[in-house]
This record gives structure tokens, C-alpha cells and sequence, in this order.
């Protein structure tokens, strides 16, 4: 039970680090342009084809760098010659493109990878369990994983926190037209912000593709989830999305390592039930259940609070 | 006081008005009728049947996008819950012989649709705009996931079938042949467009367009803008279980296919493209739609890429969609200066053609290196053979971008300025645009 419990909350801890890591740049976007890229989880699924296929030119560390470079350029050119141009036919436009556009990079990965997962592998360097608990072998790679979502974690609250275009930054989140009286260039500023926020996405991507699955329907299975973790932080809240993060993280990785079902807890007491048409609900376990966790969880807070867990704004 | 009462209570249309109005319903109830003696193979009475359910799912959709103002990724919910509750009314009714015939099934898909709208809606609705768009979808991933664990109802992978042909016979229609099928389809299309164009004019409807525009004063005035999104929000699912069990109807089929985001996104894509800002866009939008699937399939594997592609080009440079691209053209038409800008379109189509062909040549090549390497290069796509391999058709699809491209810019600006022009002596002519 101890070894579950540990287990569990180090793999949920790095799975919402991970989500935190997508959910932060989607949160100071959405703040900042007033739209939610549908198109994130697309970066970080770029992010993880690019670093396959780089790892395999240049091997694994090179790709660490270059393939969220190359997901951030490809992200400010969408902003600076797509999202610009739809910005004035209004807000659905404007996410509805981004829309569009996951579609589409789907479309593209799919017939540049194929449908079935890339061999993506684990650096040879970090191909070691870290350390035994329990009997069970960690394995060195996912503290790394850990070590990396930290370091960016830190290092941009640190950015954000302490640095002028941090500032700026913060500034432009709750009053993007002051900033722009104030002489700033705004355009720039968000070019700048849409390229760092998908690069984000796409370090996950990168980190993440080796010890998850790198197939073309990654995004898809992610991007609602990311969905969920900024409305039930709060929309455009970033301290939200980081409670949200973990939380869901936690949520979904305790809940899959546990093997509840309603006919084992009750079970004994009506037998007759198992075979009835209620037998579905009644036999799940909750491990069964974990994918939906997410959305039951976004269910509930709509319910007892509407604007998300740190939310202000009712946009 | 007295202009604002003389404005509110318009005169009663004139009898041509009338006569006019009427005479549309008239006149599609007719082409309902006659197209299958026109068009009377399997294969067009099949399309025919997709597109009316198309347009059920579209219309409705467009209550709550384009009426209301809410963009919602999950409405494929209520059509794919419309459709399992048919296929189990079906199998319910047959089993104890109930006399309850075919054309009745649909008013059950209709009945769970506002049911499951009427109980998700009320949280759902709460916010409006981006955190809508978000719910919604969160919800349909829910129901999606939720359908695959409970086997015993949704079937689980392989779905629910249902054999139509087993219920009360109405005037000796069994409703195996797919023409039957195809009047019940017409039937409820024609009802149901009817129905959803009698919504926009009530009360309702037009509350829901002043929820849509400006919520803050519809809640100054005194009314709830919640409610009001959540009655929009009941009768979109009313409609689009409607058009669900008649979808179940048709394959006589229910799968989890018809729940999932797939299914959301096509008729968001339908809606969107034909033009939301009218009602007749979703129509225009489901035919096109529908069309473009079966015909695009067929010629390229990665039609959905060009779809895809197509969806971006209009929210881009169309965000009217099909509709809104015609309609701009009415002040031009009724100022008289339509022909001014009709050369200068025909300027700027030719290297917009030549940009387009280069992308798709470009495409097509790159998807034979990728998908299927080991094969003949020389392939066909959309009919026309060429050479995959040879550099020529890379270095013509390189030419036929850049230099459409650039031309291509050169002469939409010139299209704008003749429009701008077009449009000013149209004004002046005296059309209010």
C-alpha cells in the first residue's frame, strides 16, 4: 500500500508538471490574445515527432533543443501571419481557426508518420532505473522528466517574476490595451509569447514521447484533458492551472492503480445486481474509469463553482 | 414614444410578400418530392438521405452557434444519444410488438436528445463563449468515454443494430427499400427546417440573438441570459436527436462513431462553411459538405487533409462562409454595378487556381513518398496521372505556388479596390447596402 501510495504520487506529481507545462503557455496565450488555442496539444505532438525524428539525425540532446525551436517558430509564424489576420472577424474566428489548424497538423503528422506509433526511445544516457523502492525499479528517465518540468517551472516564475519582459508580460494579461498605450509593441509581444508558449508545449512533447506514446492521435487524447486543466483552474488564472495540473495529474495516476469496483465494496450485499442491466456501473472499476476522472472532476467544480478554482474573470 | 411603438409593430406583409414566402415552402416540399424520379439510382437516393440528416444536425447546431452565440465542440452528443435510444426503441418495440410505426422512431430521438440537453445544458450554459466552447467539449469527451465502458447499452466497439423493417406497416411501407427511406428523411427535413425557421421568429429566437450580441443588456432589460442560452441550448438537442435516430434509421445502426468528436467537428465544419449568419447558410453548408466527403474520398486518400485546409481558407478569407460570400454581393446587384467587379475576379481566379493546383500537386507528391514509397511513382490524383518522381513535377508544383502566390496577392487587392469602388456608386445610386 505504502509502495502504491509513493509510486503513485511521484508519477502524478510528473504528469502534472508535464500538463503544467502545456496548460502555462496555453493560459498567459489565452490571457494575453483572448483566444484558446485549440492548436496546443498539435504543438506538443509536433514536439514529440520532431524530436523522434531529430533524435534519429542527431541523436537525443540536440533534439532537446532544436525540436521545441522549431515547434515555437512554427507556432509565432501562426500567430503572427494566421491568428492576425482572423483576430478582426472576432473570437470564435479566432479559435475556431485554431481549431482548423489542429485538424490539419494532425492530417499532416498522420501522413508524414503513419497512423501507428514511431519507435521512440529512451536516450541510451538515461536508460537505467534510478533508484529501487519497494521492489519497484524507477527508472532514471522519468526523474529527468520530473527535473526538467521543475527547472522550467522555475525558471519561469523566475522569468516572469523578475525580468522586464516578464513585466510586461504580466502586465499585458490583465490589461493589454494600457500596455500597448504605454508604447509597447503589443504584436511583438504576443508573437513572442504564442512562439514560447507552443515551445513549451513542445519540450513536453519531447520529453514526454519517449516514455509515453508518439502516435499521430496524441494530441487528440490530450487536448481535452488541457482543456479541463484551464477551466477548472480558472480560466486564465496561471496559479489555477497549476493547482489543476497536479490535481488532475494525482487524480488520474492514483486512479488507475486502484481496483475498486462498486460489486467488490457492496458486492456481497445484493449478488442479484451483477447480472441486471445496472451491471456495467456495477462491475467498473475505477482504474476503468481513470480516463473520464478528468471530466467528472470538470463536471463538479462547474457545478459548486462555475469560474474555475483560482477564476475571476466570467469571460 | 409614438416612433418607437410606430417601429415595433411592423404593418402586416402584403399578399405577394406572402404569396413569395409560402411559395418556397411550396416550392421545396415539390423538389423533395419529385427528386428521386429525377435522380432515381441507389447511390443518389443514399446521398439524398445523408444530406436532409445533415441538414437537421446543421440547423440545429447553427441554434446555438449561430443564433446564440455559443460555440460548442460536444453537440454530436445529443445526435449519437438520439440515435442509440432509436436503435433500442426500435428493437423495444419490435419485441413487444407495440403499434408504433417507423416514422414515429424519430420523435424518441428527438424526446432523449432534449432530455440528456436539458439535464448536461443547465450546467453547461452557466458561462458562455471560450468556457463554453471548453465545457462542451470536456462534457462529449465524458459521454464519449462513458459510452465505451457501459458495454450492455452502447455496444461497446461494434455498437447496436436494429432491423427497421420488422415495425407497423404504414400504408403498406415497410421502409426496407431506401427510397421509403429516403421520403421519411425528406419528411422530417421538411418539418424540421419549418420548425427551426418558425424558432428564429419567436420571442425565443429573437432573444436568443440579443443574448448573442450583447448579454449585459438582455440582462438589463431583465432576463436571464442562462435561461435563455439553456433554452436555445434544449431545443439545438431536441433537433439534433431528431436528426440522430434518423441517422440510426438510415444504417440502422448506433455506434460510439456517432457520439465522438468526429462527428462535432463535421457538423461544426458543415455549419461554419455553408455560413452562420444566415439561416438558410447551415442548409448550403450540409449539402456542400456532404458532397465534398463522398466526392473528395473518392479521388485522394487525404481528403480530410484538403478539408482541413479548406476549413482554415474560409475562416481565413470567408468568415461568412459560402452564404455570406454570396449575400455580399446583393447591394452590388441591386445597385447595378455588379459587372465592375466581375473582371477583376476573373483576374485574380487564375492564379489562385495556379496556387491551389501547386499545393495539391505538392501534396500528392509528398503523400506518395510517404505513405506508399515502394509503389509506381506515376500516380493519379483526382484523375490526372503524372510523375511523382520526376523533379519536373516538383519544380512546377515550386513555380506554380510562389508565382501564384505573389500574383495572387497582387490581384485580390486589386479585386478590393474595384469592389470598394462597385460598392460606393452603388450607394450612391441610391441602395442602402
Amino acid at each position: 500500500m505504502l509502495e502504491l501510495i509513493v509510486i503513485s504520487t511521484l508519477n502524478g506529481v510528473l504528469y502534472g508538471m508535464l500538463l503544467f507545462l502545456m496548460a502555462s503557455g496555453l493560459t498567459v496565450i489565452f490571457s494575453m490574445l483572448g483566444v484558446l488555442n485549440f492548436a496546443h496539444a498539435s504543438f506538443y505532438m509536433l514536439g514529440a515527432f520532431f524530436g523522434f525524428q531529430i533524435s534519429r539525425w542527431v541523436g537525443f540532446w540536440p533534439a532537446l533543443l532544436i525540436a521545441p525551436l522549431l515547434a515555437g517558430a512554427i507556432g509565432a509564424a501562426v500567430e503572427r501571419y494566421g491568428l492576425r489576420r482572423v483576430h478582426k472577424n472576432g473570437h470564435v474566428a479566432e479559435l475556431l481557426f485554431t481549431f482548423g489548424l489542429a485538424f490539419a497538423i494532425e492530417e499532416i503528422v498522420q501522413i508524414i508518420w503513419g497512423k501507428s506509433p514511431v519507435d521512440f526511445r529512451v536516450p541510451p544516457l538515461l536508460d537505467f532505473p534510478a533508484f529501487t523502492i519497494f521492489s519497484t525499479n524507477y527508472p532514471a528517465f522519468k526523474m529527468f522528466m520530473l527535473l526538467v518540468s521543475v527547472a522550467i517551472f522555475l525558471g519561469l516564475l523566475l522569468a516572469l517574476k523578475k525580468t522586464r519582459i516578464g513585466l510586461i508580460v504580466q502586465a499585458a494579461l490583465t490589461h493589454p490595451h494600457m500596455v500597448g498605450h504605454l508604447g509597447h509593441n503589443v504584436g511583438r509581444i504576443f508573437m513572442l509569447v504564442f512562439g514560447v508558449g507552443t515551445a513549451l508545449a513542445a519540450v513536453a512533447g519531447v520529453i514526454a514521447g519517449p516514455a509515453l506514446v508518439t502516435q499521430s492521435n496524441m494530441a487528440g487524447l490530450l487536448g481535452p484533458i488541457l482543456f479541463v486543466v484551464v477551466v477548472v483552474g480558472g480560466l486564465g488564472s496561471l496559479p489555477g492551472a497549476f493547482i489543476a495540473s497536479l490535481l488532475i495529474g494525482l487524480l488520474q495516476t492514483f486512479a488507475v492503480s486502484m481496483n475498486a469496483s462498486l460489486a467488490g465494496l457492496l458486492g456481497p450485499l445484493s449478488p442479484d445486481l451483477a447480472q441486471s442491466w445496472l451491471s456495467d456501473i456495477w462491475n467498473v472499476t475505477i482504474a476503468q474509469i481513470a480516463p473520464i476522472m478528468p471530466y467528472l472532476l470538470l463536471v463538479l467544480v462547474l457545478i459548486f463553482r462555475p469560474m474555475g478554482l483560482l477564476g475571476t474573470r466570467d469571460t | 414614444m409614438r416612433d418607437i411603438t410606430v417601429s415595433a409593430a411592423p404593418p402586416p406583409p402584403a399578399l405577394a410578400d406572402k404569396l413569395k414566402f409560402y411559395g418556397i415552402w411550396v416550392g421545396v416540399a415539390l423538389i423533395l418530392l419529385l427528386l428521386p424520379k429525377i435522380l432515381s439510382s441507389g447511390g443518389s437516393l443514399t446521398t439524398f438521405s445523408l444530406i436532409g440528416i445533415s441538414i437537421i444536425f446543421a440547423l440545429s447546431y447553427n441554434i446555438l452557434l449561430g443564433q446564440t452565440g455559443m460555440l460548442s465542440f460536444g453537440h454530436a452528443v445529443y445526435y449519437g444519444l438520439g440515435g442509440f435510444l432509436a436503435i433500442h426503441a426500435i428493437n423495444f418495440i419490435v419485441g413487444h410488438k407495440f403499434p408504433i410505426p417507423l416514422p414515429l422512431v424519430p420523435m424518441i430521438g428527438g424526446a432523449t436528445g432534449l432530455f440528456f440537453a436539458a439535464l448536461i445544458g443547465w450546467v453547461s450554459t452557466q458561462r458562455s463563449g471560450t468556457a463554453f466552447a471548453m465545457i462542451s467539449l470536456g462534457l462529449a469527451e465524458l459521454v464519449a468515454s462513458s459510452a465505451l465502458i457501459l458495454r450492455s447499452f452502447f455496444g461497446g466497439e461494434a455498437g447496436v443494430s436494429a432491423n427497421r423493417t420488422k415495425l407497423l406497416k404504414v400504408f403498406d411501407w415497410n421502409f426496407g427499400p431506401q427510397i421509403q427511406i429516403y421520403y421519411l428523411v425528406a419528411a422530417w427535413t421538411l418539418v424540421a427546417v419549418i420548425a427551426m425557421y418558425a424558432l428564429t421568429r419567436t420571442p425565443l429566437g429573437r432573444m436568443c440573438n440579443a443574448v448573442r450580441d450583447n448579454p449585459e443588456r438582455v440582462q438589463f432589460v431583465g432576463y436571464d441570459p442562462h435561461v435563455i442560452r439553456y433554452l436555445a441550448f434544449c431545443f439545438a438537442g431536441f433537433f439534433a436527436g431528431i436528426a440522430g435516430a434518423l441517422a440510426a434509421i438510415n444504417f440502422e445502426i448506433a455506434n460510439s462513431a456517432y457520439l465522438g468528436a468526429v462527428q462535432s467537428g463535421t457538423v461544426l465544419f458543415a455549419a461554419y462553411i455553408g455560413g452562420i449568419g444566415f439561416f438558410i447558410g447551415p442548409i448550403v453548408g450540409a449539402i456542400f459538405v456532404t458532397f465534398l466527403s463522398l466526392g473528395l474520398s473518392d479521388v485522394t486518400p487525404v481528403w480530410q487533409l484538403y478539408f482541413g485546409l479548406f476549413f482554415i481558407a474560409v475562416v481565413m478569407f470567408a468568415p461568412g462562409g459560402i452564404t455570406g460570400l454570396l449575400m455580399m454581393h446583393r447591394p452590388l446587384l441591386k445597385g447595378g454595378t455588379m459587372l465592375r467587379v466581375l473582371p477583376s475576379y476573373a483576374v485574380a481566379l487564375l492564379p489562385t487556381l495556379a496556387m491551389v493546383i501547386g499545393l495539391m500537386l505538392a501534396i500528392e507528391s509528398t503523400v506518395h513518398y510517404t505513405v506508399n514509397p515502394s509503389e509506381n511513382p506515376h500516380i493519379r490524383a483526382f484523375g490526372i496521372p503524372f510523375n511523382a518522381a520526376s523533379p519536373l513535377t516538383w519544380a512546377a508544383a515550386l513555380a506554380l505556388i510562389v508565382v501564384g502566390f505573389a500574383l495572387a496577392r497582387l490581384s485580390w487587392r486589386r479585386v478590393g479596390h474595384a469592389w470598394d469602388e462597385a460598392l460606393t456608386t452603388a450607394r450612391q445610386n441610391g441602395v442602402a447596402a
